[in-house]
């Protein structure tokens, strides 16, 4: 992937995948240029069997299940800043999955994290009734979206709707112009 | 500054559309948003329907996402359904395709073959 902000995007659709009505992504940068970026839904969650499968290459299983390409992309842009990739998912109420990948934005091979307005319109356009939460915080500021939060002042009107789009769009790059 | 107030503005705006737009029988474009198509530049195609559709007043048009759609190989891939008719295909999609397949099959009816899968676009 070309921008970190991609990744996040295919990470919150296996969420989306998994049935979640609530989906949180969080950006968490501190001073020293870590970055921690964290995925936590309430789908439907995944059995051991697959967590390992997705975070360790060389586990193999008898079972010959599709392999994905999302984690593990996800993964090696983490691990090539000398980071790390880390799953804890339940299929067993509360049922959920939560991605935590830390990266060091200081190094070579950090992706950079590009439009990450866009992936979360992309998000809120493909699935308007999910409650996305999205935090960016870091030491030169922070910016927080909840459609949760917007639907309430929208009542019936779908969060798709192009001008509904087009505000997510504005109010973000705002909050974001105001850091520099 | 922008706030959330400005959303109830927006609700007031939009009451008569949604009527409109729940009313419509059209077509739907669907963009192949798995890991393979955002790897090969689905986000700013599907940005460009958004945006494209909009602009050319397309109420009866919606714009979807999908996983994928298992022709790797071709993504960005981009369907157009439409009620009575065959569903169009097509392959290798960038933004400036998706605003010429928006004027020209969206909105003028015609389907761009040249980017559709099997013609030339496939091997370009
Ligand atoms: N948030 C989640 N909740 C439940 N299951 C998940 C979640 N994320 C991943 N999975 C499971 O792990 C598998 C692997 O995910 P991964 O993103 O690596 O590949 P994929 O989504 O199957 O395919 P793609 O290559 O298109 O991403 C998924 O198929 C799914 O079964
Ligand atoms: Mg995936």
């Amino acid at each position: 992937m070309k921008e970190l902000s991609l990744n996040i995007l295919d990470i919150a659709q296996n969420s989306l995948a998994a049935g979640a009505s609530r989906v949180e992504i969080a950006l968490r940068e501190d001073a020293s240029g870590r970055l921690t970026l964290t995925i936590r839904d309430n789908g439907r969650g995944m059995d051991e069997e697959t967590v390992r499968r997705v975070t360790d290459p060389f586990y193999t299983t008898r079972t010959t299940r599709k392999v994905g390409l999302g984690l593990p992309l996800l993964k090696l842009a983490a691990e090539q800043t000398g980071g790390t990739m880390e799953i804890i998912s339940s299929q067993t109420p509360p049922a959920g999955t939560t991605v935590t990948a830390v990266f060091d934005t200081a190094h070579i091979d950090f992706t950079p994290l590009g439009d990450i307005v866009s992936t979360v319109c992309n998000l809120i356009q493909g699935s308007p009734s999910v409650d996305f939460l999205f935090t960016h915080e870091t030491p030169r500021g922070s910016v927080e979206l909840s459609t949760a939060e917007m639907r309430e002042m929208l009542g019936d009107v779908p969060l798709d709707s192009y001008e509904v789009l087009a505000w997510v769009r504005d109010y973000l790059n705002e909050q974001y112009a105001q850091w520099s | 500054m922008k706030s959330l107030a400005e959303l109830a503005a927006i609700r007031e705006k939009m009451q008569s559309k949604i009527v409109l737009r729940e009313n419509q029988q059209g077509k739907r474009v669907v963009v192949g948003m798995a890991t393979c198509g955002i790897a090969a530049g689905a986000r700013p195609v599907l940005n460009a329907f958004v945006e494209e559709v909009n602009k050319a007043g397309l109420l009866d048009t919606t714009v979807t996402q999908t996983g994928c759609i298992g022709i790797c190989q071709y993504e960005p891939v981009v369907e157009v359904f439409e009620e009575g008719k065959d569903k169009v295909t097509y392959v290798k999609m960038t933004a400036e395709k998706a605003k010429r397949v928006v004027e020209e099959h969206l909105k003028g009816g015609k389907v761009v073959t040249e980017y559709t899968i099997g013609a030339g676009a496939a091997t370009k």
